[in-house]
């Protein structure tokens, strides 16, 4: 067992046990660390995969304004269900059942694809893949196209989301 | 080496459990965490296919930063609905809110 792999069950521990922490625990806010704890560990397997822009990324835009964003939404919806009452609903375990029947289907469906105990090609020394990333994004021939459709999906979302929560009175 | 099959059990589990969350918790803000989690396990996948099938085209990682961009777009406009209504009936369990319910 080499260290790569160690460092994987590691961070592959730490990703699932902290994900039913946060679908688990009663008080939102305790939920909402753990998903952070969970969103470092997909940063760790990113930069396991040589995707460290995208580890970077998710640090600072998951971390710094996703799982912000859910700590303050809880703080201002938070009087009414502190730590009282049931925190998941009555039909919780058919709920359970549809999620192990998922990951049942998933691991049977990609057990059965031929290219699943495939192993990482080496990438080629002088290969730069995030100035390869930049340039794909920004490449009439690539993706700028919906690279810019993105941008301008996340300023309607914001001046929605502005609209939706602005206070009238 | 780790192989691809690490990587696609894992982000299955971490689906399985979002879905779970989804479906199972009452808090509407819950909820979104749980998709946060599906949408996570999502990108493991895409990230995963990436550098294991074909480095050399971007494919993989310019799809996974879309889904960043529409994971942010998501939440902000989810937790928006959610303070919205939360003004408006002071509650935010997902079944009390029936305001389209005939």
């Amino acid at each position: 067992m080499t260290a790569l792999q160690v460092l994987f069950i590691l961070s592959a521990a730490v990703i699932l046990g902290s994900a039913l922490m946060v679908v688990t625990v009663r008080n939102l806010i305790h939920a909402a660390l753990w998903l952070i704890v969970t969103l470092f560990g997909v940063a760790v397997l990113y930069a396991m995969l040589n995707a460290s822009f995208l580890a970077l990324v998710q640090v600072v835009v998951y971390i710094g304004a996703i799982a912000i964003l859910f700590i303050f939404a809880v703080m201002l919806t938070r009087k009414e269900m502190r730590d009282r009452g049931p925190q998941l609903n009555k039909t919780w375990w058919l709920a359970g059942i549809i999620g192990l029947l998922t990951f049942g289907g998933l691991a049977w469906l990609l057990n059965n694809w031929s290219g699943f105990w495939k192993t990482a090609g080496v990438i080629p020394a002088g290969a730069d893949t995030m100035r390869d990333l930049g340039v794909a994004l920004v490449s009439p021939n690539a993706y700028v196209l919906p690279f810019e459709v993105a941008s301008v999906l996340l300023l309607a979302a914001l001046i929605g989301a502005v609209y939706l929560a602005f206070n009238r009175k | 080496m780790i192989p691809l099959s690490w990587y696609l059990i894992l982000s299955a589990a971490l689906f399985s459990i979002g879905l779970f969350g989804v479906l199972a918790r009452r808090n509407a803000v819950a909820i979104l965490l749980g998709v946060e989690l599906m949408l996570n396990a999502v990108n493991i996948n895409l990230v995963a296919f990436w550098r294991y099938l074909d480095p050399a085209v971007m494919t993989g990682q310019v799809f996974a930063i879309i889904v960043f961009a529409v994971a942010a777009a998501e939440v902000a406009v989810g937790l928006g609905l959610i303070i919205s209504v939360y003004r408006q009936r002071s509650t935010i369990v997902a079944e009390d809110i029936d305001l389209l319910k005939w």
